[in-house]
């Protein structure tokens, strides 16, 4: 394992009554793809916002490079920002711009390249995702496969050190699917920066992992090598990774017995 | 005698429930409150961003006051209508259907020009600031600029904020100008007065500074508040479907309510001595 | 659509506005007769000014000439002492021209009627009216009836 580029210790955080994380500690590496795993509502994509600087933690700390996100002011919180590169579950493609001036969004805004640089940088990094033939459209003419691709050109515009993903499976098709596994490993190669993969599908994700998290109920209940999470002894992730209906995830959410649930009287909720 | 205690207890529950209630909708509102004074400092100090990005406020000026022209014109001239029709069968019985041209001019002036226009506007173009906004943060464009290292305030609230502002006054000013062509229209070429006492009456009876001054002043406070009300609601909303919704709808009301207080506290300040 | 006809399209859009304030101040509201400051001040004495104010016209034969610029009470005379600006082109007024405060319609405001006299010397500059009638004020007018009716009897 290389050197740390993340470093979280004692993350709290909660929303309202809910904690999302409670005492969290990782350390993410500067090189290779790092996922994060859990069930769905366990926060991996606050984690990403915590480490991105767009949510404060309510306790611990969160280095990224050496520095604490949080204490940062906004210009050198905008500094490194420029250092990572992230990935929406949607894109988050600015719809009102077409797919080249997406990608060039971000190159225009932090560097004084002229045009003919910034068009052949916007060139291959659309090259570099297999979609340079589609950057006269807009993004609402793209497939969430192809706006994914697009916003991966994007996060990459201005070779961060880092990118996170944020459930870059979800609601894909099998082929779109196999081409952002493909891509997520191949840029992560080429580049040689610390990829954060946050998802749920674990067959992809645990195909392409360098080192797993895998988090539940607000702690990280296991951490290693792929290997080693699968051939592991804990049933909680046993039943993650196999995809058990039952386990000590519970089939059923808290509640009282059926039969007192059915004779507590009519039209009475329970308190 | 257990029955009754349970049901004593179950009713003073639901009253402190309620009291639980109130509190706590009184302290979501007053922190929203809060929110939004916090962001609108934000939003004037993300304003320094046009000096540089001009192009960004263009492009809003022609959603925001452009696309809000044609309503604005077919508006002011019907009303500017009514106005002189309403006001001719009002002053014919005293003899004194020549000033119809003072009450149409200062009346659009003073209160309908600045007024109708915010509301026109708060429908129109308030409306669709929220629903951009409130759009663009749904689908986390705000948040994926954030991680670009670029502000959203600045980017995309502020050019909105201004053009808002901006537009306001000019789009009244239009309401009251194509008003009073309506007005001329219905008093001289339906109802026959006279041309020269129509304009005459109204150039020796209108303040520069006093009415039109004034109206001007009017909406600018009104493009002030509702552009300030549309682009918070927008950058606040709960995003989704259902919250955009909501803060659309939220626009509208408040901001119409906040025309026509202000419309009031305003009057009750320039025309009172 | 472009950013050219975008451009212009706002240019359009903020030239209308000025446009139209433009036309609000030059036809519909007294910018007009805000140029009367570099007429020729002439001054005149009433009794009674009745609802005459500052700014009111002043006129002659209907023809709006200048307008009050300053209302003031003489302690010497106990008179009203009314200031009016008089525009430059309206400069031959004989010297023994009458002012009357006068209402425009029934319930109109009330402005300055000026008469011209026969004289041959004209009003200048600080020149004073000396023939000057008072605003009819309603009640004496009905007073006066009433007495003259009750007289009849």
């Amino acid at each position: 394992m290389s050197e740390t580029l993340i470093k979280i210790r004692g993350l709290k955080f909660s929303r309202g009554d809910r904690v999302i994380f409670d005492n969290v500690d990782m350390d993410i590496p500067r090189t290779g793809i790092t996922a994060i795993m859990g069930p769905s509502g366990t926060g991996k994509t606050t984690l990403l916002k915590l480490i991105g600087g767009q949510l404060t933690p309510d306790a611990g700390t969160i280095e990224v490079d050496g520095q604490n996100v949080h204490q940062l002011k906004t210009r050198a919180l905008y500094a490194l920002r420029k250092r990572m590169g992230m990935l929406f579950q949607s894109g988050a493609l600015l719809t009102d711009l077409s797919v080249f001036e997406n990608v060039a969004y971000p190159i225009r805004e932090h560097t004084k390249l002229n045009e003919s640089m910034v068009r052949q940088l916007v060139l291959l990094k659309l090259n570099a995702v297999g979609l340079r033939g589609a950057m006269d459209l807009s993004p609402a003419e793209l497939s969430g496969g192809m706006a994914r691709r697009v916003a991966m050109a994007r996060a990459i515009a201005l070779d961060p050190m880092m990118i996170m993903y944020d459930e870059p499976f979800t609601g894909q098709d099998p082929i779109s699917m196999g081409v952002l596994v493909k891509l997520i490993k191949s840029l992560n190669d080429a580049l040689n920066v610390c990829s954060i993969v946050v998802s749920h599908d674990v067959y992809e994700t645990m195909s392409i992992a360098n080192y797993v998290y895998i988090i539940s109920a607000g702690t990280v209940v296991e951490h290693g090598a792929p290997d080693e999470i699968r051939n592991s002894h804990s049933e909680w992730t046993k039943q993650f990774m196999e995809g058990l209906a039952d386990g000590p995830v519970p089939f059923h959410f808290d509640a009282p017995p059926l039969l007192d649930d059915l004779f507590a009287g009519s039209g009475k909720r329970r308190a | 005698m257990i029955y009754l205690l349970d049901r004593g207890k179950d009713v003073l529950n639901a009253q402190l429930d309620r009291i639980q209630g109130l509190g706590r909708s009184t302290l979501a509102a007053l922190s929203r409150l809060g929110r939004a004074n916090v962001f609108l400092i934000d939003v004037l100090v993300g304003l320094t961003g046009m000096l540089i990005r001009p192009g960004l406020l263009i492009k809003q000026l022609f959603s925001v006051g452009v696309q809000t022209l044609v309503i604005i014109v077919v508006a002011g001239l019907f009303v500017g209508m009514v106005m002189a029709l309403q006001a001719y069968y009002a002053l014919v019985d005293f003899g004194a259907e020549d000033s119809v041209s003072v009450m149409v001019v200062l009346s659009l002036l003073r209160e309908l020009g600045p007024v109708i226009t915010a509301l026109l506007f708060a429908g129109r173009a308030g409306s669709a600031l929220t629903a951009e906004i409130g759009l663009m943060k749904a689908t986390e464009q705000l948040s994926g600029m954030e991680m670009m290292a670029v502000n959203p305030i600045e980017r995309v609230v502020a050019p909105r904020f201004l053009a808002g502002v901006i537009s306001m006054p000019l789009l009244a000013a239009i309401f009251s100008a194509v008003g009073v062509l309506g007005g001329y229209l219905v008093a001289v070429e339906l109802l026959g007065l006279d041309a020269g006492a129509f304009w005459s009456q109204a150039q020796s009876k209108v303040e520069l500074f006093e009415d039109l001054g004034n109206g001007m002043i009017k909406s600018l406070v009104f493009g002030f508040v509702v552009s300030w009300i549309a682009v918070f609601e927008g950058y606040d909303c709960i995003p989704t479907s259902e919250g955009l919704g909501q803060a659309t709808t939220r626009t509208v009301v408040y901001g119409s309510l906040a025309i026509l207080v202000l419309d009031f506290v305003l009057t009750a300040l320039m025309f009172s001595k | 659509m472009n950013t050219r006809t975008l451009e212009l399209l706002v240019g359009l859009f903020v030239a209308a506005g000025l446009a139209a304030l433009f036309m609000l101040a030059m036809s519909v509201s007294n910018l007009a007769s805000f140029g009367g400051d570099d007429g020729y001040v002439i001054k005149a004495r009433f009794d009674n000014i009745g609802g005459l104010k500052v700014r009111s016209p002043v006129a002659a034969s209907g023809v709006r000439i200048g307008r009050v610029s300053d209302i003031s009470y003489d302690l010497e005379g106990f008179e009203a002492l009314v200031t009016m600006s008089i525009d430059p082109q309206y400069n031959v007024f004989p010297i023994d021209s009458s002012a009357s405060i006068l209402t425009s319609g029934l319930l109109g405001e009330q402005y300055i009627g000026l008469e011209p006299g026969a004289e041959e010397e004209f009003l200048v500059a600080g020149s004073e009216i000396d023939i000057t009638q008072s605003a009819l004020v309603l009640e004496e007018i009905i007073g006066q009836f009433i007495y003259s009716k009750a007289d009849e009897e």
